[in-house]
């Protein structure tokens, strides 16, 4: 069982005794009345009760009587200041639409997580440019274009789809359409459910549309040599800079 | 009055520094400064919340959403290689201008006689190509998660365009050094953007600064690259942390 606190033992303690002096035939002077209730409040509530009665009588013309104040008390009977009426469980009058779930604080579980994962990409980015330097080729020069030219290996996946299309096909047209496609896709995919087994198609879609760019991307880097030219990057060297 | 003696004083301008407001914003309830710190949920609550964390974390989160294997950090760790390349990239400011004639002296410059040149350089480049990759990761990781279903279709809107926003600026970034590889990947690159129907020409003109790849194309990219698209990516980056939290945090569980 729960412990009841010191001071409302004690305050029941007197409600008791008060409640059992009364019983015998002492009337106990209520305390309550007389000091929670200032007397000019209760007088003001007598004047404003008087002039209620005045108002309605002028406009109904009938004679209204005066409503019986009762005399207000601080407390109910045998010292209570509460009655309890009734329990109500708490499914029965409140929509309670928020399940509860399990959670943890974000100080120390997810902060901790976060701080070890910024170290470890800082370590590693940290040795890896102490031995891998950037490229800096020569200066630049308008007069010799450099055979193969490749644009940065996120977009080789374009440059590889110029050999195949139109430049405007191939650079605007495919492109911008996956990208409108990809910013919809929350409004063409309207089915609500998160759970892989029911949302094959949206993720085999998915799956071919970041492979076909994959693919593109790892042909335009590591198989297209001198004139863009197919080749094996083992038999006839590397062309790709980062 | 009477005098106040040594201890008076020193007595009463210590308490005036502890009533202080710097005073209670550094020994704060739930700081590290603080004496006597327990871990308690009281404390564990107050850390977030008497602090900048409170910006980017509630108090708590579901359990599953500190599960390393859920969102691989892929988010936290775009946002963490945005600041790396920040801190990184205003080191590069100053030793370099971006003019046709000193670009590629001041990052050779940089390389061989400025301290730490070579290493924070290499450290800008690398992140940034690890930068589009994470990013990259992180759109498959959302999507594959069914992330981006009701109530979160606005904020992968919001993230399709920082994806963009890191492409355009790892792009503006490449020209810069002003060598054989930066130009001629450009050239690639902007020539398909003139192809764009209707105003190609225009775009690419816009683009360039002109009708040629030269110092103003160097100058305008530069703008863009340190100032105009940084600028724009801490907006919508913005929005979209706000957007997880209003949201009710990370999807899932699956």
């Amino acid at each position: 069982m729960a412990e009841i606190p010191e001071h409302l033992l004690k305050r029941a303690e007197e409600a008791k005794a008060r409640a059992g002096a009364e019983s015998e035939g002492e009337p106990v002077p209520n305390e309550a009345t007389e000091t929670k209730v200032p007397e000019e409040l209760l007088d003001r509530t007598k004047a404003a009760g008087d002039r209620d009665t005045t108002l309605a009588t002028k406009e109904s013309g009938t004679q209204v009587e005066p409503p019986q104040l009762p005399a207000p008390t601080g407390s109910g009977p045998a010292g209570h200041t509460q009655r309890l009426l009734t329990v109500v469980k708490s499914g029965s009058i409140q929509d309670v639409k928020l399940k509860p779930v399990d959670k943890v604080h974000v100080w120390p579980h997810l902060l901790v997580v976060e701080f070890v994962a910024a170290l470890a990409i800082t370590a590693f980015s940290t040795v890896f440019s102490i031995f891998v330097n950037a490229p800096l080729l020569e200066l630049a020069n308008f007069n010799q274009t450099p055979n193969p030219s490749k644009a940065p290996w996120y977009f080789l996946g374009l440059q590889e789809l110029l050999t195949m299309f139109h430049p405007m096909v191939a650079g605007v047209t495919i492109p911008g359409l996956a990208l409108f496609l990809l910013i919809l896709a929350p409004y063409i995919d309207r089915n609500p459910s998160n759970k892989p087994e029911d949302r094959k198609f949206a993720i085999s879609l998915m799956t071919i549309h970041l492979m076909f760019w994959a693919v593109l991307v790892m042909i335009g880097s590591f198989f297209r040599g001198p004139g863009f030219n197919f080749i094996f990057p083992w038999a006839d060297g590397l062309f790709f800079e980062l | 009055m009477a005098k106040q003696s040594l201890g008076e004083k020193l007595a009463d301008i210590s308490e005036k520094t502890k009533s202080s407001q710097a005073w209670n914003s550094i020994f704060r309830p739930g700081s590290i400064f603080r004496k006597g710190y327990s871990d308690s949920p009281r404390n564990r609550s107050y850390v977030v919340m008497n602090s900048l964390i409170y910006h980017l974390h509630p108090v708590k989160v579901k359990r599953h959403a500190v599960k390393v294997s859920y969102t691989l950090c892929l988010g936290g760790l775009s946002f963490f290689l945005f600041i790396l390349l920040t801190v990184t990239g205003i080191f590069l400011m100053f030793f370099y201008r971006p003019t046709a004639a000193q670009a590629w002296d001041d990052i050779y410059t940089l390389q061989t006689s400025v301290t730490f040149g070579l290493f924070v350089r290499n450290m800008h480049r690398w992140t940034a190509h690890l930068m589009v990759l994470t990013v990259f990761l992180h759109m498959a990781r959302v999507f594959y998660h069914g992330a981006y279903k009701a109530p979160r279709e606005f904020n992968w809107v919001i993230g399709v365009i920082l994806l963009t926003l890191t492409l355009l600026l790892s792009f503006t970034g490449y020209l810069l050094p002003w060598d054989q590889l930066a130009l001629w990947a450009v050239t690639v690159g902007t020539n398909m953007m003139g192809y764009t129907p209707v105003f190609g020409d225009q775009v690419r003109f816009v683009l360039l600064g002109g009708v040629e790849i030269g110092t103003d194309t160097l100058l305008r990219w530069y703008v863009l690259h340190v100032l105009m698209l940084p600028f724009v990516a801490v907006i919508f980056m913005a929005i979209h942390f706000w957007r997880v939290r209003k949201d009710g945090g990370i999807s899932g569980p699956l």
